[in-house]
């Protein structure tokens, strides 16, 4: 059987015997036979680390947790750069947490929350931060700078957490290349090995701005009041 | 530019020990070999100890009488009347800063039995509890402006002329550069050395005790690494862990026959001990919790079931799902005092790369994740109070960049992947759940043979940037350090206690 993977310059054609194998089997197994120059990330084999994010015949997949079919193409994930092979700079998309403010502002002691109130953020709470929507998102061929799915799911997960008292701050630093920048399209949700959907997370992201006093900047413009050079007016 | 504290390692422990250096007023860079919240501590799913007594009754006396059973003398009661006192503390703070914990019906904290606890202590975020931990002190660091730094691997610790540490130095895995990172202290935070045992074990690729090799090179003292805790439920093939809360829930562990042949909450020594007995014997072993019902499995264990079909094909709702013993926990590594302090002036240690010794010879489920949140912080904090007593000088030197110099050959006489792979299988067999002096001796020897022949094994990848193969092969070196001490150990300690079990 074979799999194709995309090498530093050019797409490479492997072989492999392993029956039954995930991604991740497949390329240890080319690495320590074959070549061992074959870059790419690994952590758990479990699905829980996010390290093996990597695309398989255009979509975004863990290696560990995708079982190798013959004929795959094996790709680096989008929207990052290329360090070396399957291996991309994930500091900017780990940088978009930190400026979306993702992080619980009140700190309270003791909050009583119940199964419900806990189950409102579990899945969200769940991601392992693979990127994989981050890579499926196209909204970065027009924004670099938008925050992006699984940081604004971060941020929801803050927002609508009981012990969360203050998310006035929140909701504001997801104004600017934040929430109304994301098209719905719903690639995020379909690519997320966690089964959280970020395009949800950003329409109740939406609903609570509006609650803020918030709208959408390209509604907002259509009056043509404020600034008269076409600029978004917020 | 010189930071007041250095902390290496960006798994719980280190994260935990940053926040409380920065809280403690002092500058702090953390790095890292992978990326924060991708270290070890993701896969921790069964729970936090502390005596909280939510559901039913609990005491924190209690809870030290069962982790002072586990270590079967090895521990320090002091260490460990702090660690199970802080617990409760540790678990409001965590709640504080917004881990999802599982609720109960009165809306508290729920808490489930793991082995050799007297009630039912371990708090949990379904079986994601680590990385649900992991992840919002990931949060909190972002929240206060801590500078971590990813792909950064540790080569060397920087001493001043006094002895004192002044730093470390790193391979920059992206660009292949050597760079000097100086600090007034230094908080080690690496992680554990379970891959010693290559494959036979549940831990990620990255638990190669990198850190505690460095730090023996620096002249720390290690203490009790003989003692390496067997998970007694590992996905047969794969080695991928079944959380010790499927157990908690109510799961049998079974034999070929059908059989129950264990106390299945027994201290985990135990229980693999048993598990091993009748593998010797020629029976497989299954671990069966269809009887717990498909509503409690989503709910309780959603992972174990998603990683059972996925790596043993088998639905745990409906099948057996086929297990052994596997490499899941050191025990041993750097000692330190009830400061988190080693033996060099500016070196701490917290977490799995530490010794506090209140694990002693063997831990206790739920007491890992405890222990890198309630000595994470004791690091942290006083690495911050040493360092702020000295000036931070600004004479830091602009360095130029150097780059790594190491030797690639494509044509090595030995394949270290090989031999990593023949050590591991080697220590498993022969310094793993059972041991005899003769086949520690015989271990000890393959691994002096190995080091001999050292300048056979090398790199074959000849890049500059992002080269796997030469981090691997640092690792390689790394672990094969560690297992002379480990099987050093075993082989002087003759009486069999907790994990360290000889015939």
């Amino acid at each position: 059987m074979k799999i194709s993977i995309q090498r530093e310059k050019e797409l490479v054609e492997y072989e492999y015997t392993l029956k039954d194998a995930t991604l991740l089997q497949v390329l240890e197994s080319i690495k320590m036979q074959e070549d061992k120059t074959l870059t790419f990330a690994s952590g758990c084999r479990s699905s829980v680390c996010g390290s093996c994010s990597m695309r398989v015949n255009g979509k975004e997949i863990l290696a560990c947790s995708y079982k190798v079919c013959d004929g795959d193409v094996v790709e680096p994930l989008k929207n990052a750069t290329v360090l070396r092979d399957l291996v991309v700079d994930m500091d900017k998309a780990y940088a978009f947490n930190a400026k979306a403010k993702a992080w619980l502002k009140s700190q309270p002691t003791n909050t009583l929350l119940s199964p419900e109130d806990e189950k409102r953020n579990e899945v969200q709470s769940d991601c392992i931060l693979c990127s994989a929507c981050y890579s499926a998102c196209p909204v970065y061929s027009v924004n670099e700078e938008f925050l992006g799915p699984f940081a604004l799911t971060r941020v929801w997960k803050y927002v609508s957490d009981k012990r969360e008292g203050d998310a006035a701050d929140k909701i504001e630093t997801v104004q600017s290349s934040g929430v109304w920048d994301c098209t719905l399209c719903n690639e995020c949700s379909v690519v997320c090995p966690q089964e959280i959907s970020s395009k949800a997370d950003i329409e109740k992201l939406r609903a609570k701005s509006a609650q803020f006093g918030f709208m959408d900047p390209s509604f907002g413009n259509f009056g043509g009041f404020g600034s008269n050079d076409g600029s978004p007016v917020f | 530019m010189k930071t007041d504290v250095l902390i290496i390692g960006a798994g719980g422990a280190g994260l935990m020990a940053a926040i409380a250096a920065k809280e403690e007023g002092a500058s702090v860079r953390v790095l890292t070999k992978e990326y924060p919240t991708r270290s070890q501590t993701c896969m921790a799913q069964g729970g936090m100890n502390a005596a909280l007594g939510n559901v039913g009754e609990d005491s924190v006396e209690a809870h030290i009488a069962n982790t002072l059973k586990s270590a079967h003398g090895l521990a320090d009661e002091e260490a460990v009347r702090f660690m199970c006192s802080e617990a409760p503390k540790a678990i409001e703070w965590l709640d504080s800063i917004g881990v999802c914990f599982s609720r109960t019906e009165e809306s508290k904290i729920a808490q489930r039995a793991l082995g050799g606890a007297s009630a039912k202590r371990a708090c949990y975020a379904q079986d994601y509890t680590g990385l649900k931990i992991l992840h919002t002190l990931y949060d909190r660091c972002n929240a206060l402006g801590i500078e971590i730094l990813s792909e950064k691997f540790l080569l060397e610790l920087l001493k001043d002329e006094s002895g004192h540490l002044c730093g470390a130095k790193t391979l920059n895995i992206r660009s292949g550069n050597i760079e000097s990172y100086e600090a007034s202290c230094v908080v080690l935070a690496t992680g554990g050395y379970s891959r010693i045992y290559g494959k036979n074990s549940t831990n990620s690729t990255s638990s190669t005790g990198d850190g505690i090799a460095v730090a023996l090179r620096a002249g720390a003292k290690l203490l009790d690494m003989e003692f390496v805790q067997f998970h007694p439920t590992g996905l047969k093939s794969s080695s991928i862990l079944i959380s010790e809360s499927a157990r908690g829930e109510g799961g049998y562990i079974l034999n070929s026959k059908g059989e129950r042949f264990t106390n299945e909450l027994a201290p985990r020594d135990e229980v693999s001990r048993a598990l091993n007995a009748e593998i010797v014997k020629g029976e497989e072993i299954f671990l069966d919790i269809r009887h717990l019902g498909e509503e409690l499995i989503d709910e309780g264990l959603p992972q174990e079931r998603k990683l059972a079909k996925l790596y043993e094909n088998v639905d745990p709702v409906h099948e057996l799902i086929p297990i052994r013993p596997v490499a899941h926990y050191t025990m041993g590594g750097v000692e330190v005092d009830k400061n988190s302090q080693t033996n060099i002036s500016g070196l701490y240690a917290c977490g799995e790369c530490a010794n506090h010794k209140v694990h002693g010879a063997n831990r206790l489920g739920g007491n890992s994740l405890l222990e890198i949140v309630v000595f994470g912080r004791v690091a942290g904090k006083e690495a911050a109070k040493e360092a702020l007593k000295h000036q931070v000088s600004d004479a830091s030197k602009e360095q130029n960049a150097v780059a790594f110099s190491f030797e690639s050959s494509e044509n090595h006489a030995v394949d270290f992947y090989a031999i990593r792979d023949e050590v591991g299988d080697l220590f498993y067999k022969n310094v793993g759940i059972v041991r005899t002096k003769e086949e520690l001796l015989e271990a000890q020897k393959r691994v002096a043979e190995i080091n001999a022949k050292l300048d056979s094994m090398g790199v074959s990848d000849n890049s500059q940037t992002y080269n796997t193969n030469l981090v691997e092969f640092l690792e390689f070196k790394n672990m094969l350090q560690i297992c002379e001490v480990v099987v050093a150990g075993a082989i002087k300690r003759e009486v069999s206690v907790g994990a360290h079990y000889i015939v």
